[in-house]
């Protein structure tokens, strides 16, 4: 008996290179069949270095790498990075940039969710949900790549706002594509919420109880699905959040299932979010104007020696921030997005630690998938929505 | 809800020899923890009513190589039913280990695995501590300040051997860390020439 049992028990290695792996996770699963009895995620493929890069740069060109973190909805990180900074410098944004962060932020979130629900339906069998959701995140990197030049990387927020003014005309396309997007949910939400085969595959997969969520560091979506409504747009609002109006779905279960329907929800809410930002957008600037911090604008520059030495002096030495330390969180599509920062008094950030949400996510692999079927992994991977570019950083 | 403040006073007050001191910036509230006592001071700051910190959203390194003692550790926490916030801060040596936070909370696992990785600080108990992020069979601590930004090895495809293999890191360039600091404010070298304004003086 015993030895037939041993016949049943297998290691498997899964990855760094299975489609399934969001990027380049590698899995080493114990099997006793076909149920999983241990997981050992092996990260750090994609490990560049991002937080030593950052001790040795500027604030300013420390930003870039926070695009190439969660690659997936870039402006919600350098928001984090943003605050951080601005918090220690204590210098205020003006409400127009505010508005500007939040409506992009939004994108980003709209950006994530799309990837998400439609990848992870890839990963249960339906390969058309992300062909339609692609032709949406298109749409919304043209908004990126209109008002900062990159599709991707967009490098776009700066301290004490964002770096220029959107161009003319493209509050009224994203308002026209708010108009327009709802419908594509509803495709979406017809091809997949009733789906026998999808809720076959995610519903009762991967749940947990708001306890197991609190004790494994879980935030987000993966704490909402608990059904508790925890959201740091809400609960700890920065910016301008707390003169819009939304609401927070939230789950019943905790499991894939009823985390597919929250983002669904929170993609109609985004919409939403993103219209009021428009409807309520007042004119002014979008940078603040504390110039030890603020390059001037170059007309300025081409008068007013003051205005050339600034300029000189922030895009050699930088901008000192105090010392001191500070931690901002953000509520980035995946969840808390924080950002520790340590700055010595000198224009280089000390110490930056990058609190990614999904890496907690991930790390409770094991404790989500234990006793699980095999086939069912992916479908947790994929509803627990990691991009390695943050988890490995 | 009670201020910061008295949030710190009273943590202060029930953890008496843990608590080495606390301070209020930016709007949160940092406690300086004896190393010995932080699992004391984790499980009372999850398990009482009041504090109720039951998210461990971060815990992380950072290195100050001119201090007697070496390493800080940061422990971040969320209070959900509080809506607040408190880092929890150790010092300590190179050669000392702090006691492991994972029978309090397990999603301290991997972040003290990665601080284990990143800095060398090691975590008594911890259940599998190995490295995490960087490659298997890697030496050094790479966010330790006296790590190079460009490392000691690379990795290149060796076409005799068919493998991937490590060798020395060669560049045509060394990293350009270029000295921008102005030498009015915040500089902390003397200037050439400098050392003779003291120098005539005494």
């Amino acid at each position: 008996m015993e030895e037939a049992l041993d016949d049943r028990r297998m290691t498997l290695n899964w990855g760094p290179q299975h489609p399934a792996a969001h990027g380049v996770l590698r899995l080493v699963m114990e099997l006793d069949g076909e149920i999983v009895t241990r997981i050992d995620p092996h990260i750090g493929l994609l490990h560049r270095g991002t937080e030593k890069l950052i001790e040795h740069k500027t604030y300013l060109q420390a930003l870039p790498y926070f695009d190439r973190l969660d690659y997936v909805a870039p402006m919600n990180q350098e928001h984090a990075f943003s605050l951080a900074i601005e918090r220690l410098l204590g210098i205020e944004v003006p409400k127009r940039a505010q508005y500007i962060r939040v409506l992009f932020c939004e994108i980003g979130r709209l950006l994530n969710h799309l990837l998400q629900i439609t990848t992870q339906a890839l990963d249960v069998g339906a390969l058309t949900p992300p062909l339609w959701g692609f032709e949406e995140r298109e749409k919304l990197m043209i908004f990126y790549e209109r008002v900062s030049g990159a599709r991707l990387h967009a490098n776009y927020f700066r301290t004490g706002g964002v770096h220029q003014d959107m161009p003319a005309g493209l509050a009224e396309d994203i308002y026209a594509f708010c108009e327009s997007f709802p419908k594509v949910v509803d495709d979406i939400d017809e091809l997949l919420t009733e789906n026998r085969i999808f809720k076959q595959r995610n519903v009762d997969i991967g749940a947990f109880s708001r306890k197991d969520a609190e004790a494994w560091g879980f935030t987000g979506v993966m704490l909402r699905s608990t059904g508790l409504a925890w959201d740091l747009r809400r609960a700890q609002p920065y910016e301008c959040y707390s003169e819009l109006d939304f609401k927070i779905p939230v789950g019943k279960n905790g499991d894939c299932y009823d985390r597919y329907l929250m983002r669904m929800e929170e993609m109609r809410q985004s919409t939403w979010l993103m219209k009021q930002c428009i409807e309520k957008m007042p004119s002014g600037p979008v940078l603040s104007d504390d110039r030890k911090v603020v390059p001037p604008k170059r007309g300025e520059m081409k008068r007013s020696m003051e205005a050339l030495i600034h300029h000189f002096k922030l895009f050699t030495e930088g901008y000192h921030v105090p010392a001191g330390e500070v931690y901002a969180a953000v509520e980035a599509p995946k969840g808390e997005f924080g950002v520790y920062l340590v700055s010595d008094g000198s224009n280089k950030p000390y110490r930056c630690k990058i609190r990614a949400p999904s890496y907690p996510h991930l790390q409770a692999m094991e404790f989500l998938c234990k006793g699980h079927m095999l086939a069912d992994v992916s479908a947790v991977l994929g509803s627990i929505d990691v991009v390695f570019g943050e988890i490995d950083r | 809800m009670e201020s910061l403040e008295e949030l710190g006073k009273k943590i202060a007050a029930a953890l008496p020899g843990a608590v080495l001191g606390q301070s209020i910036a930016f709007g949160e509230l940092t406690l300086a923890i004896e190393p010995a006592q932080i699992v004391r001071a984790l499980t009372y700051l999850r398990d009482d009513p009041e504090c109720g910190f039951t998210l461990l959203v971060d815990i992380t390194g950072v290195d100050w190589p001119q201090r007697e003692k070496r390493f800080d550790v940061v422990y971040h926490l969320l209070s959900l039913a509080g809506n607040r916030r408190v880092r929890l801060k150790l010092e300590i040596d190179e050669n000392i280990s702090v006691p492991s936070a994972v029978g309090v909370f397990p999603a301290a696992n991997w972040f003290e695995r990665e601080t284990f990785d990143m800095y060398g600080i090691t975590f008594a108990d911890h259940p599998d501590l190995r490295r995490l992020l960087t490659d298997y069979g890697f030496s050094g601590y790479p966010l330790r300040k006296d790590f190079p930004l460009t490392g000691y090895v690379e990795l290149r495809y060796d076409e005799e051997q068919k493998r991937v293999v490590y060798q020395p890191v060669e560049l045509v360039q060394e990293f350009r860390d270029f000295d921008f600091m102005s030498p009015w404010e915040g500089a902390r070298y003397v200037l050439p020439g400098d050392e003779k304004a003291s120098k005539e003086k005494g």
